[in-house]
Protein backbone atom coordinates (compact mmCIF):
# COMPACT_ATOMS: atom_id res chain seq x y z
CA UNK A 1 0.00 0.00 0.00
CA UNK A 2 3.07 1.97 -0.08
CA UNK A 3 2.60 3.51 -3.48
CA UNK A 4 0.24 6.70 -4.39
CA UNK A 5 -2.15 6.52 -6.75
CA UNK A 6 -0.45 8.15 -9.98
CA UNK A 7 -1.90 10.39 -12.35
CA UNK A 8 -0.33 8.69 -15.38
CA UNK A 9 -0.77 5.18 -16.77
CA UNK A 10 1.02 2.54 -14.68
CA UNK A 11 4.29 1.59 -16.62
CA UNK A 12 4.25 -2.61 -15.95
CA UNK A 13 1.63 -4.87 -15.98
CA UNK A 14 2.44 -5.92 -12.68
CA UNK A 15 1.74 -2.40 -11.63
CA UNK A 16 -1.25 -2.26 -13.80
CA UNK A 17 -2.83 -5.36 -11.70
CA UNK A 18 -2.38 -3.93 -8.34
CA UNK A 19 -3.19 -0.30 -8.90
CA UNK A 20 -6.47 -2.45 -10.56
CA UNK A 21 -6.49 -3.78 -7.26
CA UNK A 22 -6.48 -1.28 -5.16
CA UNK A 23 -8.74 0.60 -6.67
CA UNK A 24 -11.46 -1.92 -6.07
CA UNK A 25 -10.60 -2.52 -2.56
CA UNK A 26 -13.51 0.16 -1.36
CA UNK A 27 -16.20 -1.80 -3.07
CA UNK A 28 -14.84 -5.14 -1.77
CA UNK A 29 -15.75 -3.18 1.82
CA UNK A 30 -19.21 -2.44 0.35
CA UNK A 31 -19.67 -5.96 -0.89
CA UNK A 32 -19.17 -7.75 2.49
CA UNK A 33 -22.65 -7.08 4.16
CA UNK A 34 -23.96 -7.92 0.82
CA UNK A 35 -22.19 -11.20 1.03
CA UNK A 36 -23.09 -12.02 4.43
CA UNK A 37 -26.40 -11.34 4.13
CA UNK A 38 -26.69 -13.70 0.69
CA UNK A 39 -24.37 -16.36 2.77
CA UNK A 40 -27.04 -16.13 5.39
CA UNK A 41 -30.44 -16.46 3.45
CA UNK A 42 -28.81 -19.25 0.96
CA UNK A 43 -30.10 -21.99 4.09
CA UNK A 44 -33.48 -20.04 4.24
CA UNK A 45 -34.01 -20.43 0.50
CA UNK A 46 -33.00 -24.27 1.07
CA UNK A 47 -30.30 -24.05 -1.27
CA UNK A 48 -27.02 -26.26 0.70
CA UNK A 49 -23.83 -24.71 1.67
CA UNK A 50 -22.22 -26.22 -1.14
CA UNK A 51 -24.57 -24.77 -3.39
CA UNK A 52 -24.08 -21.41 -2.09
CA UNK A 53 -20.62 -21.45 -2.55
CA UNK A 54 -20.48 -23.20 -5.87
CA UNK A 55 -23.13 -19.72 -6.99
CA UNK A 56 -20.89 -17.21 -5.61
CA UNK A 57 -18.00 -19.11 -7.90
CA UNK A 58 -19.51 -20.44 -10.97
CA UNK A 59 -22.21 -17.50 -11.11
CA UNK A 60 -20.49 -14.72 -9.51
CA UNK A 61 -23.77 -12.06 -9.83
CA UNK A 62 -24.21 -10.73 -6.06
CA UNK A 63 -27.50 -9.00 -7.20
CA UNK A 64 -28.49 -11.88 -9.32
CA UNK A 65 -27.44 -14.69 -6.48
CA UNK A 66 -29.40 -12.51 -3.93
CA UNK A 67 -33.05 -12.08 -6.24
CA UNK A 68 -32.62 -16.18 -6.44
CA UNK A 69 -32.57 -16.86 -2.80
CA UNK A 70 -35.13 -14.79 -2.33
CA UNK A 71 -37.04 -16.54 -5.09
CA UNK A 72 -36.07 -20.24 -3.61
CA UNK A 73 -37.35 -19.01 -0.16
CA UNK A 74 -40.81 -18.15 -1.95
CA UNK A 75 -41.25 -20.98 -3.61
CA UNK A 76 -40.23 -20.21 -7.24
CA UNK A 77 -39.12 -22.71 -9.76
CA UNK A 78 -35.59 -23.09 -11.47
CA UNK A 79 -36.25 -21.93 -15.24
CA UNK A 80 -38.44 -18.52 -13.29
CA UNK A 81 -35.26 -18.13 -10.82
CA UNK A 82 -32.80 -18.07 -14.39
CA UNK A 83 -35.27 -16.20 -16.38
CA UNK A 84 -35.67 -13.52 -13.68
CA UNK A 85 -31.61 -13.74 -13.36
CA UNK A 86 -31.33 -13.34 -17.31
CA UNK A 87 -33.71 -10.11 -17.04
CA UNK A 88 -31.64 -8.97 -13.72
CA UNK A 89 -28.03 -9.29 -15.59
CA UNK A 90 -29.35 -7.59 -18.74
CA UNK A 91 -27.32 -4.38 -17.45
CA UNK A 92 -23.75 -6.39 -18.14
CA UNK A 93 -24.95 -5.96 -21.86
CA UNK A 94 -24.65 -2.28 -21.82
CA UNK A 95 -21.75 -2.63 -19.67
CA UNK A 96 -20.20 -4.94 -21.99
CA UNK A 97 -20.65 -2.74 -25.11
CA UNK A 98 -19.01 0.22 -22.99
CA UNK A 99 -16.10 -1.69 -22.87
CA UNK A 100 -15.92 -3.01 -25.96
CA UNK A 101 -13.82 -0.23 -27.88
CA UNK A 102 -10.97 -1.13 -24.66
CA UNK A 103 -10.64 -4.10 -25.36
CA UNK A 104 -11.50 -5.09 -29.19
CA UNK A 105 -8.07 -6.04 -29.65
CA UNK A 106 -7.92 -8.41 -27.37
CA UNK A 107 -7.42 -12.70 -28.29
CA UNK A 108 -10.64 -14.38 -27.11
CA UNK A 109 -8.36 -16.22 -24.04
CA UNK A 110 -8.42 -12.89 -22.26
CA UNK A 111 -11.96 -12.06 -23.67
CA UNK A 112 -13.86 -15.25 -21.76
CA UNK A 113 -12.44 -14.65 -18.71
CA UNK A 114 -12.58 -11.04 -18.11
CA UNK A 115 -16.34 -11.45 -19.47
CA UNK A 116 -17.17 -14.12 -16.74
CA UNK A 117 -15.66 -11.45 -13.96
CA UNK A 118 -17.41 -8.76 -15.29
CA UNK A 119 -19.42 -7.14 -12.54
CA UNK A 120 -21.14 -3.66 -11.49
CA UNK A 121 -18.23 -2.99 -9.36
CA UNK A 122 -15.34 -3.62 -11.99
CA UNK A 123 -17.21 -2.51 -14.85
CA UNK A 124 -17.28 1.15 -12.66
CA UNK A 125 -13.75 0.77 -11.75
CA UNK A 126 -12.44 -0.22 -14.82
CA UNK A 127 -14.42 2.04 -17.49
CA UNK A 128 -13.14 5.49 -15.51
CA UNK A 129 -9.26 4.28 -15.71
CA UNK A 130 -9.95 3.45 -19.51
CA UNK A 131 -11.48 6.67 -20.20
CA UNK A 132 -8.29 8.37 -18.59
CA UNK A 133 -5.91 6.16 -20.13
CA UNK A 134 -7.71 4.87 -23.12
CA UNK A 135 -5.85 2.35 -25.05
CA UNK A 136 -2.67 1.65 -23.12
CA UNK A 137 -1.25 -1.18 -23.09
CA UNK A 138 -1.56 -2.59 -19.97
CA UNK A 139 -5.12 -1.92 -19.26
CA UNK A 140 -5.96 -5.38 -19.33
CA UNK A 141 -3.85 -5.84 -16.46
CA UNK A 142 -5.67 -3.08 -14.62
CA UNK A 143 -9.13 -5.36 -15.24
CA UNK A 144 -7.47 -8.27 -14.21
CA UNK A 145 -6.12 -6.44 -11.08
CA UNK A 146 -9.95 -5.41 -10.08
CA UNK A 147 -11.53 -8.44 -11.41
CA UNK A 148 -9.65 -10.97 -9.13
CA UNK A 149 -9.70 -9.02 -6.22
CA UNK A 150 -13.57 -8.76 -6.32
CA UNK A 151 -13.79 -12.49 -7.07
CA UNK A 152 -11.63 -13.56 -4.65
CA UNK A 153 -13.10 -11.04 -1.62
CA UNK A 154 -17.02 -12.36 -3.17
CA UNK A 155 -16.34 -16.43 -2.19
CA UNK A 156 -14.76 -14.94 0.78
CA UNK A 157 -17.72 -13.11 1.72
CA UNK A 158 -20.34 -15.96 1.08
CA UNK A 159 -17.97 -18.31 3.36
CA UNK A 160 -17.94 -15.72 5.89
CA UNK A 161 -21.96 -15.56 5.25
CA UNK A 162 -22.83 -19.58 5.45
CA UNK A 163 -20.44 -19.85 8.88
CA UNK A 164 -20.39 -17.12 10.65
CA UNK A 165 -23.63 -14.95 9.31
CA UNK A 166 -26.15 -18.20 10.19
CA UNK A 167 -24.11 -18.11 13.73
CA UNK A 168 -26.14 -14.24 13.97
CA UNK A 169 -29.24 -14.35 14.66
CA UNK A 170 -31.29 -12.55 12.34
CA UNK A 171 -28.28 -11.27 10.48
CA UNK A 172 -30.69 -11.00 7.29
CA UNK A 173 -33.22 -8.67 9.45
CA UNK A 174 -30.66 -6.10 10.19
CA UNK A 175 -30.91 -4.46 6.90
CA UNK A 176 -27.28 -4.67 5.76
CA UNK A 177 -28.39 -4.98 2.63
CA UNK A 178 -28.42 -1.03 2.65
CA UNK A 179 -24.45 -1.69 1.59
CA UNK A 180 -25.04 -2.20 -2.08
CA UNK A 181 -27.10 1.12 -2.93
CA UNK A 182 -24.60 3.72 -0.55
CA UNK A 183 -21.51 1.62 -2.63
CA UNK A 184 -23.53 2.52 -5.72
CA UNK A 185 -24.20 5.94 -4.52
CA UNK A 186 -20.42 6.31 -4.18
CA UNK A 187 -19.89 5.26 -7.55
CA UNK A 188 -22.64 7.45 -9.59
CA UNK A 189 -21.66 10.98 -7.62
CA UNK A 190 -18.52 11.36 -9.73
CA UNK A 191 -20.68 11.17 -12.83
CA UNK A 192 -22.96 14.10 -12.00
CA UNK A 193 -20.62 16.53 -13.66
CA UNK A 194 -23.19 18.17 -16.14
CA UNK A 195 -26.80 18.81 -17.35
CA UNK A 196 -27.10 16.25 -19.40
CA UNK A 197 -25.99 13.61 -16.89
CA UNK A 198 -28.13 14.88 -13.88
CA UNK A 199 -31.34 14.79 -16.36
CA UNK A 200 -30.07 11.22 -17.32
CA UNK A 201 -29.64 9.70 -13.57
CA UNK A 202 -33.08 12.27 -12.18
CA UNK A 203 -35.05 10.40 -14.98
CA UNK A 204 -33.68 6.72 -14.44
CA UNK A 205 -34.77 6.96 -10.98
CA UNK A 206 -38.04 8.24 -11.66
CA UNK A 207 -39.05 5.30 -14.23
CA UNK A 208 -37.35 3.20 -11.48
CA UNK A 209 -39.96 3.78 -9.26
CA UNK A 210 -42.80 3.92 -11.79
CA UNK A 211 -42.01 0.82 -13.42
CA UNK A 212 -41.19 -1.27 -10.32
CA UNK A 213 -44.19 -3.13 -10.48
CA UNK A 214 -42.90 -4.92 -13.59
CA UNK A 215 -42.06 -8.52 -13.40
CA UNK A 216 -38.68 -10.06 -13.14
CA UNK A 217 -37.05 -6.79 -12.35
CA UNK A 218 -37.72 -5.33 -16.28
CA UNK A 219 -38.26 -2.18 -15.02
CA UNK A 220 -34.91 -1.55 -14.24
CA UNK A 221 -33.82 -1.85 -17.51
CA UNK A 222 -36.75 0.35 -18.71
CA UNK A 223 -34.99 2.92 -15.76
CA UNK A 224 -31.52 2.32 -17.58
CA UNK A 225 -32.62 2.95 -21.19
CA UNK A 226 -34.82 5.58 -20.31
CA UNK A 227 -32.05 7.65 -18.50
CA UNK A 228 -29.75 7.04 -20.81
CA UNK A 229 -32.47 8.84 -24.00
CA UNK A 230 -32.94 11.66 -21.76
CA UNK A 231 -29.15 12.43 -21.25
CA UNK A 232 -28.60 12.08 -24.89
CA UNK A 233 -32.20 14.50 -25.25
CA UNK A 234 -30.35 16.77 -23.03
CA UNK A 235 -27.38 16.60 -24.63
CA UNK A 236 -28.63 17.45 -28.28
CA UNK A 237 -30.74 20.68 -26.44
CA UNK A 238 -27.49 21.89 -25.46
CA UNK A 239 -25.56 24.58 -27.27
CA UNK A 240 -22.36 22.75 -29.12
CA UNK A 241 -20.30 25.66 -28.04
CA UNK A 242 -20.66 25.14 -24.19
CA UNK A 243 -19.14 22.11 -22.87
CA UNK A 244 -19.72 20.15 -19.87
CA UNK B 1 -29.79 -32.12 -8.77
CA UNK B 2 -32.38 -28.91 -8.54
CA UNK B 3 -29.06 -26.95 -7.43
CA UNK B 4 -27.13 -27.98 -10.25
CA UNK B 5 -29.70 -27.43 -12.88
CA UNK B 6 -30.29 -23.86 -10.90
CA UNK B 7 -26.56 -23.01 -10.52
CA UNK B 8 -25.81 -24.02 -14.00
CA UNK B 9 -28.71 -22.24 -15.40
CA UNK B 10 -27.55 -18.72 -13.79
CA UNK B 11 -24.02 -19.49 -14.84
CA UNK B 12 -24.71 -20.05 -18.33
CA UNK B 13 -27.23 -16.80 -18.90
CA UNK B 14 -25.00 -14.61 -16.66
CA UNK B 15 -21.87 -15.71 -18.61
CA UNK B 16 -23.78 -15.17 -22.04
CA UNK B 17 -25.14 -11.88 -21.26
CA UNK B 18 -21.33 -10.83 -20.28
CA UNK B 19 -19.46 -12.38 -23.19
CA UNK B 20 -21.15 -12.48 -26.14
CA UNK B 21 -20.43 -8.64 -27.38
CA UNK B 22 -16.92 -9.42 -26.17
CA UNK B 23 -16.87 -12.46 -27.99
CA UNK B 24 -18.14 -10.15 -30.87
CA UNK B 25 -15.70 -7.14 -30.74
CA UNK B 26 -13.88 -7.69 -32.99
CA UNK B 27 -16.15 -7.60 -35.96
CA UNK B 28 -18.19 -4.97 -34.42
CA UNK B 29 -18.18 -0.99 -34.92
CA UNK B 30 -19.89 1.21 -32.96
CA UNK B 31 -21.82 4.40 -34.70
CA UNK B 32 -20.84 7.41 -33.08
CA UNK B 33 -24.28 7.83 -31.47
CA UNK B 34 -24.21 4.73 -29.93
CA UNK B 35 -20.60 5.73 -28.67
CA UNK B 36 -22.62 8.54 -27.17
CA UNK B 37 -25.01 7.06 -25.64
CA UNK B 38 -22.87 4.55 -23.44
CA UNK B 39 -21.40 6.94 -21.46
CA UNK B 40 -24.35 7.26 -19.69
CA UNK B 41 -24.41 3.47 -18.81
CA UNK B 42 -23.22 3.46 -15.90
CA UNK B 43 -24.77 6.59 -13.33
CA UNK B 44 -28.50 5.41 -15.25
CA UNK B 45 -28.10 1.66 -14.58
CA UNK B 46 -26.33 2.27 -11.07
CA UNK B 47 -29.53 4.81 -9.67
CA UNK B 48 -31.86 2.40 -11.57
CA UNK B 49 -30.67 -0.07 -8.73
CA UNK B 50 -30.09 2.69 -6.24
CA UNK B 51 -33.35 4.63 -6.10
CA UNK B 52 -35.87 1.17 -5.74
CA UNK B 53 -33.61 0.34 -2.87
CA UNK B 54 -33.57 3.09 -0.95
CA UNK B 55 -37.26 4.64 -1.53
CA UNK B 56 -38.96 0.78 -1.93
CA UNK B 57 -37.24 -1.24 0.62
CA UNK B 58 -39.84 -3.26 1.44
CA UNK B 59 -41.66 -3.07 -2.03
CA UNK B 60 -44.03 -0.15 -1.64
CA UNK B 61 -42.79 3.44 -1.52
CA UNK B 62 -41.79 4.77 1.90
CA UNK B 63 -41.03 8.26 2.16
CA UNK B 64 -41.10 8.95 6.00
CA UNK B 65 -38.69 9.89 8.18
CA UNK B 66 -38.67 6.59 9.86
CA UNK B 67 -37.05 4.89 6.32
CA UNK B 68 -33.82 3.96 7.76
CA UNK B 69 -32.72 3.15 3.57
CA UNK B 70 -33.62 6.52 2.55
CA UNK B 71 -31.53 8.17 5.26
CA UNK B 72 -28.28 6.44 4.66
CA UNK B 73 -29.01 7.09 1.30
CA UNK B 74 -28.96 10.86 1.81
CA UNK B 75 -26.18 10.53 4.55
CA UNK B 76 -23.96 8.91 1.48
CA UNK B 77 -25.32 11.69 -1.05
CA UNK B 78 -24.15 14.28 1.09
CA UNK B 79 -20.85 13.09 2.44
CA UNK B 80 -19.72 11.33 -1.34
CA UNK B 81 -20.59 14.90 -2.73
CA UNK B 82 -18.59 16.55 0.05
CA UNK B 83 -15.76 14.48 0.02
CA UNK B 84 -15.55 12.43 -2.88
CA UNK B 85 -14.11 9.64 -1.37
CA UNK B 86 -15.39 6.32 -2.00
CA UNK B 87 -14.54 4.17 1.40
CA UNK B 88 -15.90 6.98 3.10
CA UNK B 89 -19.34 7.53 1.31
CA UNK B 90 -20.11 3.42 2.04
CA UNK B 91 -19.55 3.88 5.45
CA UNK B 92 -21.33 6.98 6.18
CA UNK B 93 -24.45 5.58 4.63
CA UNK B 94 -23.99 2.31 6.62
CA UNK B 95 -23.14 4.16 10.01
CA UNK B 96 -26.42 6.45 9.58
CA UNK B 97 -28.49 3.36 8.53
CA UNK B 98 -27.62 2.07 11.75
CA UNK B 99 -27.66 4.97 13.69
CA UNK B 100 -31.55 5.82 12.30
CA UNK B 101 -32.38 1.90 12.90
CA UNK B 102 -31.32 2.61 16.66
CA UNK B 103 -32.90 5.76 16.81
CA UNK B 104 -36.59 4.75 15.74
Amino acid sequence: MAHTSAPTAPDSARAAFFAGAKATIPLVVGALPFGIIFGTLSSAGGLSAWGALAMSAFVFAGSAQFIAVGLLAAGSSVPIIILTTFVVNLRHLLYSASLIPHLKHLPQRWLAPLAFWLTDETFAVVVNHFSAHPNHRHNRWYYLGSALTMYLSWQVWTLLGITVGQSIPDAAGWGLDVAMPVTFIGMTIPYLKNRPMWVSVLVAGAVSVLAHPLPNKLGMMLAAVAGIGAGLAAESRRKPEVTG
Amino acid sequence: MKEVWLIGGMMAVTFAIRYTLFAASGQLEFPAPLARALKYVPPTVLTAIIVPSILMPHGTLDLSPQNAYLAAGVAAGAVGWWRKNLLLTILSGMAAFLLWQWLW
